[in-house]
């Protein structure tokens, strides 16, 4: 249970060159350890999403280190990073990213057909994670047809149909109203207790924040600590 | 990601645009058409023609001329030389009527016959007859075949002529059947017919002859045939009368060679011939000019063909880098799934192959029924002269090479929007609105 899996040590992210230079992260360090759910909480533009997708290897930092179980992902071949992200990882980004046109079904099972799962199988572990999250009888209907909470439920079932050890859920809840966004949170953290999946969750929710294990705050790309948080206390 | 999935998201997405790529089909059907057309003429010309030339067969055998003294233009007429025979141009020397053509003496005939890797010679006797007649069904006009005696027929009825028999034989092509009143073709073989000709005095001559074969009309054979014997027999009555000082001028003489000689060996006997002043041509060289020009013909449509194909393929770039552009996001999504970026670029490519494919098998498809209806048309109607003639065959090793160079042209076009593709970084897809 504390053994971490993802750390990063003094990690930096700048966008640009020249005088369009601007620093995203300046130097953050951050432990994340196994089973436990974190919220990375700040206002818009502080760099919760750059940290997100560095922590998820989609982006190279320019400084710092990040590890992955203990290994430096720069040692690692882009071989195993597709590995990691296709097996080990769960997304759920800020926008649905579905494809509108497919069915539900096979936008779950996308990374099961990336990760070159045959069709009988991937569609029988598509549909379990559909009855998960009690979307069953809407496996054949176009993505676009479904209502808001519907979509974010299906990009839950797609973040979790490979059955990772870490989802990535960057504002799971943001365009959702307070009802359907409660339901989906308590998706999220039912995961976490029941199947042990360490949570990453990137809000600016303060009563989201609250339900997680642990909270860490950044303002314009540096941690905030506690002292200096006006609000919430953990 | 399996290859069969990157074959079916690559299908599946090809048809998510259907009026973009159904106009780039369109762009490619029409090159592919071209090409499995010209490509079709190509075989059935060259398979006529094939046919043809082994319907000749005489491939020991060359045609031997005076090479002509290069009077080029600008350099005037050449210096008239007593000596040299000349056969006044006409009806019977093939030439432009009035000009003079170098002839062939007996000296020049005894020089080819002693060159070297040449077994025989015999000079090629213009026979001018007047007229071909059959019992008391009138006198119609007839033209001799120069090849008749060195080809082998294609037969309708009969036999092919001997050269060593002491009969007056001759084969009829099918088209004399009806006028001459000779019934079908089984029923003129045996025949009598009469062979009239005018001599050197003027005097009027008649030579019997008896019909051995009917021959079906040709490229090479459309006149009518006629044995060693006959010809002796016609030219001794035609040169009754004949000045002794006249000197005797022949337009071309028939050489033999070894039938077993290699191609480099035929090489040598002609150069020898061409160094001694003539011009030898082997009966696949006269055919082969022929040939020649329709491969050229050919060639052009072929490569405006292929100008088509070109255009298609930049409609194929067009089409996919809009596609890659509309899925940006879906590439990025996919990339930060672990998707790799071989993979990616295979995704596109195999959907550019598609989109070439879909393309080239219509066009293909298409070509093959509207030519096999076109060439059956023109069989009994415009070609009706040229039996055996089918202007398009549609080889299936032709037709898979189409197929496969316009999927490899698509390939190729599929490559810069398949790398744009591939070397997407996820995180710039996913936020690009
Ligand atoms: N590709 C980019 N090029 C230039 N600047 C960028 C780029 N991506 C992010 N930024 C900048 O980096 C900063 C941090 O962005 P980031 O997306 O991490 O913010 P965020 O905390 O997730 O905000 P929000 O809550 O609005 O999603 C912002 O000021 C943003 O403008
Ligand atoms: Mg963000």
């Amino acid at each position: 249970m504390n053994s971490a899996v993802l750390v990063a040590n003094e990690i930096r992210k700048s966008y640009g060159h020249g005088s369009s230079r601007f620093d995203a992260l300046k130097g953050v360090s951050l432990r994340i350890l196994e089973g436990e759910s974190i919220a990375i909480v700040g206002k818009s533009g502080s760099g919760k999403s750059t940290l997100m997708h560095l922590l998820a290897l989609l982006d190279d930092p320019d400084g710092g280190q990040i590890l992955v179980e203990g290994s430096d992902a720069k040692t690692l071949s882009a071989r195993e990073i597709n590995r990691l992200r296709n097996q080990d990882f769960g997304f759920v980004f800020q926008q649905f990213f579905l494809t509108p046109n497919a069915t539900v079904l096979d936008n779950v099972v996308l990374p099961l057909k990336i990760a070159g799962v045959g069709p009988k199988e991937r569609n029988a572990r598509g549909m379990a994670a559909l009855e998960q999250l009690e979307l069953a009888d809407k496996a054949k209907s176009k993505a676009i047809n479904l209502s808001g909470g519907q979509k974010q439920r299906v990009v839950i079932a797609r973040a979790l149909v490979n059955n990772p050890k870490v989802i990535f859920a960057d504002e799971p809840t943001g365009n959702l109203d307070t009802a359907t966004g409660a339901v989906v949170e308590d998706i999220l953290f039912a995961l976490n207790k029941e199947k042990g999946i360490t949570l990453i969750i990137v809000t600016h929710d303060i009563e989201l924040a609250a339900r997680c294990d642990r909270r860490f705050f950044i303002r314009d790309g540096v941690e905030e600590t506690t002292t200096n948080v006006e609000g919430v206390t953990s | 990601m399996r290859f069969i999935d990157v074959i079916g998201t690559a299908i599946g997405n090809s048809f998510r645009s259907k009026l973009r790529t159904t106009l780039t089909v369109i762009a490619i059907f029409i090159g592919a058409f071209t090409l499995t057309i010209t490509s079709a003429i190509g075989t059935g010309v060259s398979n006529y023609i094939t046919t043809q030339v082994s319907a000749i067969g005489a491939s020991d055998v060359l045609t031997v001329t005076k090479a002509t003294t290069t009077a080029s233009a600008g350099s005037g007429p050449a210096k008239y030389d007593p000596n040299k025979a000349t056969t006044t141009a006409g009806v019977d020397s093939g030439a432009r009527p009035g000009s003079t053509i170098a002839a062939l003496t007996q000296k020049d005939i005894d020089v080819i016959g002693a060159s070297k890797g040449i077994t025989s010679v015999d000079a090629s006797i213009r026979i001018s007859p007047d007229y071909i007649e059959y019992g008391s069904n009138g006198k119609y006009e007839l033209s001799i075949s120069t090849n008749g005696a060195l080809t082998k027929a294609d037969l309708a009825a009969g036999a092919q002529l001997s050269s060593s028999s002491a009969e007056n034989q001759l084969l009829v092509p099918t088209t004399y059947l009806k006028n001459l009143g000779l019934g079908t073709a089984k029923e003129a073989v045996g025949k009598s017919v009469t062979i009239g000709l005018t001599d050197y005095a003027g005097a009027k001559h008649e030579v019997t002859a008896v019909i051995v074969g009917v021959q079906n009309e040709t490229l090479f054979g459309s006149g009518v045939g006629i044995n060693k014997h006959l010809t002796e027999a016609l030219s001794s009555a035609q040169s009754t009368g004949k000045p002794v000082d006249a000197k005797p001028g022949y337009a071309s003489a028939v050489a033999h060679f070894d039938p077993a000689s290699s191609p480099q060996q035929i090489t040598a006997i002609k150069k020898a011939l061409t160094d001694n002043g003539y011009a030898a041509a082997t009966v696949a060289d006269q055919i082969g000019s022929f040939e020649a020009v329709i491969n050229g013909i050919i060639g052009v449509l072929n490569a405006f063909a292929v100008i088509a194909l070109i255009a298609a393929g930049f409609g194929i770039i067009n089409t996919l880098l809009m596609s890659v552009q509309e899925r940006t996001r879906e590439i990025g999504l996919m990339k930060a799934m672990g998707m790799s970026g071989g993979k990616v670029y295979a995704l596109f490519s195999t959907e550019a192959v598609f989109i070439g494919f879909l393309g080239s098998a219509i066009g293909a498809i298409v070509a093959i029924g509207v030519g096999s209806i076109i060439s059956s048309v023109l069989a009994t109607t415009l070609l009706s002269g040229l039996p055996g003639l089918r202007i398009m065959q549609f080889a299936p090793s032709s037709i898979a090479v189409i197929i496969g160079v316009v999927m490899l042209i698509a390939f190729l076009a599929g490559t810069l929007p398949a790398r744009r593709a591939a070397r997407q970084n996820p995180i710039d897809a996913l936020r690009y609105e």
